[in-house]
């Protein structure tokens, strides 16, 4: 009897209790900046896309769902030729924004990316680019690291003297 | 054998190692840059630091340069004591002080001894606040790219390229922290083994410039055991593939052949699979006469059954096939129509090896056994040129005459700077005769740049002191006998003397010389071997055959339907010849990969598979038979020419090709149907499953990109290629265990990603691989001729003022066919050019001349070539844009 109660006592809290479920799509839920959805590559300060193929992220992947090939540019500096990302087969682990050194492979908060074909899930790098930073506004590889680009020659990096004069024996 | 303790845990090794070599060959991991199993310790870069201690009670112990100590019996250490473990973080914290943290684009990323040692040694965030030393590069040529900024000045390079390899132009320069390792100004690096410079760097200073075309990292390339396509050695090699691309070869250590090294036309060569030029499907050529038109391997096969009906086949072989597939063609077109495919001085020179490395008395030397003996002779050729690593293994005697030295010394053999001060004293027991002066006279004791008579003369005289030691110099002044006489007199002090001829000067008759002198040596009790370079990849396959030479089969007369192996007959005879024999024939079919003048003179060109995308057997100028594997599939329809031939054999009609379903059917049969090949069924592990884990994986297990690389064509991931043909599978799946020797598909060890992880697959370093030698020795010396004679002597032609005898010139980098498909390799090939004397009283250097060769008339620039004798004119060999000339032949001089 007593359990009757309870029971019918419950059911009457939980009815007028503030609801859970909210009125998807038009109402949209709260996601945070660290969600792990869809795919981007990032772009530099200066425009410049941060990807420099250096195929950490297709390492990571545990569904091997990423594909690129490495470019050298005219101007010094290293980027995909094409980066493929397979989405059917992605399972949003996000060990390939860990694995990116340049910070340029980042997860975003969106995941409205359902097709009735699977083939339209295959993003290519035109499909991924966005024009901005992303969560890393400052950041710059080219900059901290030793290559040099064109408008960035030896010795201009971050923390980098001159280039040597090897035929000079002065201290 | 000395017994060490090493953190308390005894351990046996080899006699005369040092400290490092006993912990990595024991198996201990102990972080190193300066040291190289080849190259020996110089203590340069102060990582390898260790715990000594005098005996089990000392506990204060003091810290040593494991490279630099000797194991001695009951030597005690620790590599684990903390104050070792911290100097050791501490060397690799100021190594990484300047360096430019470019990891992410640099090309040596992933397979990188200085990230593994850093890892290795727990060195992880840069604490350093001040700024760092750059440089600037250099261009080096088509092959290296600079990046001096990830210098650690290990001085590896210059070790290899300047002490080991004789090169010249690379060094250190600068002093203190400001160490640069590059040429004196940008330019190509001039050595033929600059690209050992990819392997021997740490860090990526010097890396593929081939690769940084199309870039990958090595968990990505697809890789499988193979051989060297580009000359007679029988280099191990390990090419990678990705994304349908042969992408690069590395150096796969093999004890008695290549040991470390690959020569730049072995490595750099591999870009004729990538080249324009293949044949991706059958064509129906019309002998040029229409354009030609694809068509359907049922179509092409069809073609083929209405031109072979009641037709009598002629079956032309190629010393650039394998084994397999000229057995294949010898056994569709039968044993009495089958014919080598080799030029007239080819066949006739191979056949002379062959008998002198089967019948005589002395065995031939495998290229690591070569650098090891102590006195040689080389005999009419610039072995730089048609035989690069055999140069390489010969600049070691001078090394191994100090290391001998050295033991009276008490110096170690692994004592590098020690022992190369001694080598400074004095010259190798190398002595070079030639037409021109070689690659190699920087390093010979005695050198003699004479026309072929007097190389043969100049032989006899060798020969005859050989026979009578205690005469004196017959006459001093005359250079023929003063060199012979000097010669003789070191190959009779050594024990292990060696003898070097080859084809190169298309002259048999100087390959009976070397084996005459090899065989007085011999009959002495001394270890003599001979050393004799054979042109192509499966040229001692083909002389071992004994297949007749194309000339016997142009002899023949009109051909009805010429059957042709992966050859371009303009190659190998007097184009005009074989135009016209091959217009007289009423059908031509070309089995090739890549296009030639022998493919557009066809009806039908079927698409071979490359040597990189098939299995094959290749024979090496040392007798040795080894099994190369496909490193990619053929794309269809293309496959391997044994599969074509045995297609060809069915759509005529005929059953009894069709038992043949793997690679090793084909070598059974082979192996049944001709004696000298009866052990090349034993070649490598049965190609059924090895282990119960399935095939051995071509790709490692952190291959990437498998879901998405095909995506753009079809979501649905293909099943892998299935390969009947090897114990491997074109998958990242199977046996993960220990790979047996032969079929190691990478050097990979968890903690050693670089090529340095070799070390783990060997008994000891620098040692046997897993304790096993791959590949068998066909050839074995039965002695049935014991005093081979000497040649007659050969009596100089007659030249009249302004006439030249033509001699062939070899280069490494564009006399060969394959590799001048390769883009690289043809930027460093010489122009067109003859070459003259110094002193020739005709034409300075770049001068062009007007030449008459038989009907001929041609301009040509000349060059000079040093040492070249007056009288002789050198006619490049195979290089593209020359007027094809069968030599011998005179050339004059026009006004």
């Amino acid at each position: 009897m007593l359990s009757i109660l309870r029971t019918v006592g419950e059911v009457l809290r939980h009815t007028f209790a503030p609801r859970e479920t909210i009125q998807y799509p038009e109402q949209k839920p709260y996601l945070a900046p660290r969600f792990r959805g869809r795919i981007i590559l990032s772009r530099d300060p200066d425009g410049k896309e941060r990807c420099v193929a250096c195929y950490l992220c297709s390492a990571a992947c545990p569904v091997d769902c990423i594909a690129l090939q490495a470019v050298h540019g005219e101007d010094g500096r290293r980027y995909p030729a094409f980066f493929r990302i397979n989405f059917s087969r992605c399972i949003l682990c996000g060990f390939c924004e860990e694995a990116c050194p340049t910070l340029a492979i980042q997860l975003t908060p969106d995941y409205e990316m359902c097709e009735y074909d699977r083939s339209k899930l295959v993003y290519e790098k035109e499909d991924l680019l966005i024009s901005g930073p992303g969560k890393y506004p400052g950041y710059n590889f080219y900059k901290e690291a030793g290559l040099a680009i064109e408008g960035k020659d030896k010795g201009q990096a971050e923390n980098e003297s001159p280039p040597v004069d090897v035929r000079s024996l002065l201290p | 054998m000395p017994t060490i303790y090493i953190d308390n845990r005894p351990c046996t090794v080899a006699a005369g190692l040092n400290l490092l070599q006993a912990c990595l060959s024991s198996g201990f991991d102990l972080p190193y840059f300066c040291w190289h199993p080849a190259l020996g310790s110089v203590g340069a870069c102060r990582q390898c630091a260790v715990k000594r201690f005098k005996d089990e009670k000392d506990t204060r112990g003091e810290l040593v340069m494991a490279c630099l100590t000797p194991a001695d019996e009951g030597t005690r250490i620790a590599i684990n004591d903390p104050e070792a473990v911290q100097f050791r973080a501490g060397v690799i914290e100021w190594l990484m002080l300047n360096h430019p943290h470019d990891c992410p684009v640099c090309d040596e990323g992933g397979e990188c001894h200085l990230q593994d040692m850093t890892v290795m040694s727990g060195h992880t965030y840069r604490r350093s606040r001040f700024p760092k030393r750059t440089h600037r590069n250099q261009d080096l040529g088509p092959f290296i790219n600079h990046e001096m900024n990830r210098c650690i000045q290990c001085y590896r390079c210059v070790r290899f390229y300047h002490d080991y390899a004789g090169g010249t132009d690379l060094n250190v320069f600068a002093c203190h922290d400001h160490l640069f390792f590059g040429r004196f100004e940008d330019g190509p690096l001039e050595s033929e083994f600059s690209g050992n410079l990819v392997e021997i760097c740490p860090t990526g200073v010097f890396t593929d410039r081939t690769f940084k075309a199309h870039s990958s990292r090595k968990w990505d390339l697809q890789t499988a055991p193979s051989i060297c396509p580009h000359c007679g050695l029988g280099c191990n090699t390990l090419p990678g593939e990705r994304y349908g691309e042969l992408r690069r070869v590395r150096n796969r250590y093999h004890h008695q052949i290549n040991g470390y090294f690959l020569c730049d036309r072995g490595r750099y060569g591999y870009e004729y699979a990538n080249s324009d030029r293949r044949i991706r499907q059958p064509l129906q050529v019309r002998r040029g006469q229409a354009p030609a038109t694809p068509l359907t391997a049922e179509a092409a096969l069809a073609q083929w059954a209405a031109m072979a009906k009641g037709a009598g086949l002629i079956g032309i072989g190629s010393p650039r096939a394998s084994l397999e597939a000229n057995f294949a063609l010898r056994r569709l077109v039968g044993a009495e129509n089958f014919y080598a495919g080799l030029s007239e001085p080819d066949a006739c020179g191979l056949e002379t090896v062959r008998a002198i490395l089967t019948d005589g008395p002395v065995p031939s030397a495998t290229l690591q056994g070569a650098g090891l003996s102590d006195a040689a002779l080389v005999l009419g050729e610039d072995v730089t040129q048609t035989a690069p690593l055999l140069a390489l293994n010969l600049r070691r005697l001078r090394y191994r005459k100090a290391a001998v030295m050295a033991a009276g010394f008490q110096l170690p053999v692994w004592n590098d700077a020690g022992v190369r001060e001694l080598a400074q004293l004095n010259l190798p027991n190398l002595f070079i005769a030639a037409p021109h002066a070689t690659r190699l006279d920087d390093e010979a004791a005695g050198t003699l740049h004479v026309p072929v008579p007097e190389l043969l003369r100049f032989a006899q005289s060798v020969a005859a002191v050989l026979d009578a030691p205690e005469a004196p110099a017959a006459d001093p002044g005359d250079p023929v006998t003063a060199l012979a006489w000097q010669s003789a007199q070191a190959l009779l002090k050594a024990q292990r003397p060696l003898v070097v001829a080859g084809m190169a000067l298309g002259e048999p008759a100087l390959l009976q010389a070397a084996a005459a002198i090899a065989a007085r040596l011999k009959a002495m009790g001394r270890g003599a071997e001979l050393c004799l370079c054979v042109p192509e990849a499966g040229s001692m396959g083909l002389a071992l055959m004994q297949a007749r030479a194309l000339t016997a089969a142009m002899a023949r007369g009109a051909a009805d339907t010429l059957v042709i192996l992966e050859n371009d007959l303009w190659r190998r005879s007097a184009p005009e010849k074989v135009k016209a024999w091959l217009a007289q024939a009423r059908h031509v079919v070309v089995l090739d990969h890549l296009a030639t003048a022998t493919t557009a003179a066809a009806d039908l060109a079927l698409p071979a598979a490359a040597p990189a995308e098939t299995a094959g057997t290749w024979v090496n100028n040392e007798g040795r038979a080894q099994r190369a594997y496909a490193v990619m599939p053929p794309a269809d329809p293309a496959r391997s020419s044994w599969r074509w031939l045995q297609a060809m054999a069915r759509s005529a009609g005929r059953v009894d090709l069709n038992g043949w379903q793997t690679i090793d059917d084909v070598a059974a049969e082979l192996a049944r149907t001709l004696p000298p090949f009866q052990t090349i069924t034993e070649l490598t592990p049965a190609v059924t499953v090895p282990t119960a884990a399935g095939k051995l994986p071509r790709q490692s297990h952190r291959y990437s990109g498998r879901t998405a690389m095909n995506a753009q064509r079809d979501v649905h991931e293909p099943k892998p290629p299935a390969d009947p043909d090897a114990p491997l599978a074109f998958s990242m799946e199977g046996f993960d265990g220990p790979q047996p020797p032969g079929l190691t598909t990478r050097d990979w060890t968890p903690g050693w990603n670089s090529e340095q992880a070799l070390h783990k697959f060997q008994g000891e370093t620098a040692g046997l691989l897993a304790h096993h030698d791959p590949g068998r020795r066909l050839i074995a010396p039965a002695g049935k001729r014991q005093s081979l004679q000497m040649p007659p002597p050969a009596a100089s032609p007659k030249l009249a003022a302004g006439e030249f005898q033509l001699v062939p010139l070899h280069f490494i980098f564009g006399s060969e066919e394959l590799s001048m498909a390769a883009p690289a390799v043809a930027l460093r090939a010489p122009k067109p050019h003859v070459g003259l004397g110094p002193d020739n009283g005709f034409a300075v250097d770049g001068q062009a001349v007007w030449l008459r060769i038989g009907d001929l008339l041609t301009e040509q620039i000349v060059r000079i070539v040093p040492g070249l004798a007056p009288g002789l004119m050198g006619w490049p060999v195979g290089l593209a844009g020359m007027p094809p000339i069968v030599l011998p032949a005179v050339a004059r001089v026009e006004q």
